[in-house]
């Protein structure tokens, strides 16, 4: 027996019992209360006998419709975490000064603001977007699934087990201390020899293969599934806006991918890339990651825009002003994006010209984003305008985001950039555009695409109060970081010493508190229009009187989403086909060409994940044997060449027929 | 303003007809998916390459290139790798006239030099680490191993990939789905030899002018 500590060596790694928080009561109560929600969960789930339903229809499901409905669950979920973490820092912030040291110690702290930044960009805002340019962008262009459905259920599971590694960072070991872009040297093994690290670097890289294989799977849908007819000059400008976001996912991604590696080869075999000693160059790390850390942000803001395009048209009753020039405004924004990374550093030291170029180029973008801004507002003027929910989060984005984009030319000036580098300010910057514009955008498309998803439209009264609870806590939440920016205040502090800041923080925090609020109402929308589903069901498939093809089939759409595959003549199809009094068809179906669901994808995530926490924990037996088990179930996976079926054409009568009985009685 | 068309009185049936009355058949995208694929890990490469280009000359006070590239050995490397793009070729001129076994044959030679090629870099990767020119010695030596190693592993999930085929050819012969996995098994391959080249120019013949 004398080899077992050895043994338990070899096969648990770092992993003991001191890694499990036992001495941290907040981790501890969150944990219990995790726990007994997850077991009341688990249970509900056997108890209503939930577990072959969830498996048959969700999990193993290849439609784009149902990944795009689980990939909006999991940025929602994670939203709640990431906005526990968001409201533990103002608490803090706002208490900790003098003599008074708040109630999380920097080691914690530092822990808590590096996964709230982790976790909104990569868990929350990734998912919202993703999710919903699955289930739009099929949709809009009159097509049956994605090119490559199960790829598509793949995606999903491995961006979950991303998230599912770093909530465990949370009650096993812990998470990085680093800042949601872990620079080193801070990130390399002499300064940060714990798990946290290696949590991030896993977590990113097991989430990134799913967002590339998303972006590819998109891109290819978009380029070669359309429907007859709908030329590139015709697709709704939601699809345009995720085909451009879909080319800086797979030309950024990929430089994540390496310089993540690259980080680990540090960490891990002992290489000397970003070291301060032998040759390496920490700043090397700044810039690859920005290169993909910029294109990273138009990534999440580009099909915010496309959200907006298609709410400002549906509820102005107006076709788009300037379709032309908002496509041209979105592909000039995403060559751009290429071109800006080092406004992240100026203060890295280039030089005068170096700096000059990219301060300038960052200004430039802001033309064609004002053209977009404007574009909206002509749409806008003389149009029949209904403030519907959607409509509200577009209006109170466009003056939210306006003013973020002000303050975003500020800091283009490297000049100003050098007193305002890493302060509030900044912060109070990314968040008026993230918030103020994917965030709002997504709300809007929320409330825009929910009555196509379920079938009911979102209860509008609690939209609303969830709407002005976000809108005015925004504005309390952020505003104040400004004033302190300006004052020199830097982030990442988890105490002052000067008293007159306070009062500032203090805003702040209840800017927070209504946050809270809204995202509560949120919450409560969702209850109370699932309790009165009968009385805000959509029965027309067009609740909103819609311009684009997602409208015409039913809410919500059957597996097939088209009994026909539409023939496009116009940019507004579905408009059009209004207009022009279009009869659905109600007989001569024909059987309709299906991908089959897997298992596969459930699988290969779940070994992806007990593949990272064997590489984090240094669990070295077991990761080689998930890693020739990952190897095995893929290539299994292509051994099974009956992927497909037809749905019968009697089958296709019954479902429109149960259509067509009830745009019969209800409409 | 193409798009604008007349609008039909109310009650009167329009002209354009609206949708497809037989099942429309996109275009398969497992070809242009696979090019974007190749594209992003090509971007992989590019970030390899530029962190090589960065480091390559931080030797530490460790070896140089020049001390320790054996071209004789490289050249014959590269040969090998070049020879199977050739022989992979072959098998993909065979496939088109249906003839399987002479291309399962041809696959194999393929593999077969791709081992080799595997062979000789992790021969030429024991020796330097063996003579204490390891990754860890310098930033050069770190970047050479991971653009060099990032490349040979690759080749490694080829010849992983390329069995697999083949016991697929073998056990379906070669039907439609089987074409298209060859075909980009075919790409792949090809880029990695147009990566190797990159390679042989950039770090190996570079690194030995003084």
């Amino acid at each position: 027996m004398s080899d077992s500590p050895d043994l338990a060596k070899l096969i648990f790694g770092r992993l003991t019992w001191d890694a499990i928080p036992f001495h941290e009561p907040i981790l501890l109560w969150t944990f219990v209360a995790v726990a007994a929600g997850g077991i009341a969960l688990l249970a509900a789930l056997t108890y209503f006998r939930l577990w072959g339903y969830l498996w048959r229809e969700w999990f193993t499901s290849i439609d784009h419709k149902k990944i795009g409905v689980m990939y909006m669950v999991l940025g929602l979920v994670m939203l709640l975490r990431g906005f526990s973490d968001a409201i533990m820092m103002r608490m803090q912030q706002a208490v900790a000064f003098g003599h008074v040291q708040g109630f999380l110690p920097p080691h914690h702290y530092d822990q808590i603001f590096t996964a709230h930044g982790v976790i909104m960009i990569f868990f929350v805002a990734m998912p919202l977007v993703t999710g919903l340019m699955n289930f739009v962008v099929p949709l809009q262009i009159g097509a049956r699934d994605v090119s490559f459905p199960f790829l598509n259920n793949f995606s999903f599971w491995m961006t979950s087990a991303g998230a599912a590694l770093i909530m465990m960072s949370l009650f096993v070991g812990e998470f990085a201390r680093t800042g949601w872009l872990a620079y080193p040297p801070l990130s390399g093994i002499a300064q940060s020899p714990d798990v946290g690290v290696d949590y991030y670097i896993w977590g990113l890289q097991i989430a990134g293969v799913g967002t590339l294989l998303s972006g590819i799977n998109l891109l290819v849908t978009i380029i070669k599934m359309r429907a007859p007819g709908m030329t590139m000059m015709r697709m709704p400008v939601f699809t345009w806006t995720a085909l451009c976001t879909n080319v800086l996912i797979v030309a950024a991604f990929p430089v994540l991918t390496a310089v993540l590696g690259l980080l680990a080869l540090d960490r891990y075999a002992g290489t000397n890339f970003f070291t301060t000693t032998l040759g390496g160059d920490a700043m090397m790390y700044v810039n690859l990651i920005w290169i993909w850390g910029h294109p990273e942000v138009y990534i999440l803001i580009l099909p915010a825009f496309g959200i907006y395009s298609e709410v400002v048209a549906t509820f102005s009753r107006k076709r788009l002003f300037g379709y032309t020039s908002m496509v041209y405004a979105t592909v000039v924004i995403t060559v751009l994006s290429y071109l800006v990374w080092l406004h992240h550093f100026f203060t890295m030291g280039s030089g005068a010209s170096v700096n000059s170029f990219f301060g300038i180029t960052t200004m430039i973008i802001s033309i064609p984003t004002g053209a977009k801004i404007f574009n909206w507002l002509f749409t806008m003027y003389r149009g029949r305008i209904t403030f519907e929910v959607p409509m509200l989060w577009t209006v109170a984005f466009m003056v939210t985001f306006t003013i973020g984009g002000m303050t975003g030319v500020m800091l283009a000036v490297p000049p100003a950039d050098f007193a305002l580098h890493n302060s509030l300010f900044l912060i109070a910057h990314f968040h008026n555009v993230i918030i103020g514009g994917v965030l709002f955008g997504l709300f809007a498309g929320i409330n825009y695409w929910f009555p196509k998803a379920f079938g009911f439209r979102l209860d509008p009264f609690w939209g609303k109060v969830s709407f002005w609870f976000w809108v005015v806590g925004f504005y309390f939440a952020f505003m104040p970081l400004y004033v302190l920016g300006l004052m020199g205040v830097t982030r990442r502090l988890n105490h002052f010493e000067d008293p007159s800041l306070q009062i500032w923080f203090q805003i702040a925090a209840f800017g927070a508190l209504l946050i809270a609020l809204g995202i509560g109402a949120m919450l409560i929308q969702f209850y109370v229009s699932f309790r009165h589903r009968e009385a805000l069901r959509d029965h027309t498939g067009d609740p909103w009187g819609g311009r684009t093809l997602e409208w015409s089939t039913s809410s919500p759409p059957p597996a097939y989403n088209f009994a026909f595959t539409p023939r496009v003549h116009n940019r507004d199809a579905w408009w059009q086909m209004k207009q022009h009094n279009y009869e659905r068809p109600t007989a001569d179906f024909i059987a309709i060409h299906m991908p089959k669901n897997t298992g596969a994808g459930v699988i290969l995530g779940g070994i992806s994940t007990v593949l990272g926490f064997a590489m984090i924990w240094h669990m070295w037996p077991l990761a080689v044997l998930s890693f020739i088990a990952l190897l095995a179930v893929a290539i299994g996976h292509t051994f099974n060449y009956q992927r497909d079926y037809h749905i019968p054409a009697d089958e296709v009568s019954r479902v429109e027929a149960a259509r067509s009985e009830l745009l019969a009685n209800h409409v | 303003m193409s798009d604008i068309q007349a609008i039909p009185l109310p009650g009167q049936p329009s002209t354009l007809s609206f949708h497809l009355s037989e099942e429309h058949h996109p275009q398969h995208g497992t070809l242009l998916g696979f090019w974007l694929y190749l594209m992003s890990d090509c971007l992989v490469f590019a970030c390899l390459f530029a962190v090589y280009a960065v480091l390559g000359r931080n030797y530490a006070g460790g070896p140089t290139g020049a001390q320790i590239f054996e071209l004789p050995v490289v050249a014959l490397n590269t040969a090998f790798l070049l020879l199977s793009s050739i022989t992979y070729g072959f098998a993909m001129l065979e496939m088109q006239r249906n003839g399987k076994r002479a291309m399962l044959a041809w696959l194999a030679i393929t593999g077969l030099l791709g081992a080799c090629f595997l062979f000789l870099e992790l021969r030429e990767f024991g020796h330097l680490i063996a003579i204490g020119a390891g990754p860890q010695r310098s930033a050069f030596l770190s970047s050479f191993f991971t653009l060099v190693g990032t490349h040979g592993l690759h080749v490694t999930f080829g010849i992983v990939w390329l069995v697999t085929l083949m016991v697929q050819v073998g056990k379906k012969g070669l039907i439609a789905e089987n074409k298209r996995r060859l075909m980009c098994l075919s790409m792949f391959w090809h880029f990695l030899d147009v990566v190797w080249i990159g390679v042989f120019s950039f770090v190996y013949l570079m690194g030995v002018l003084p």
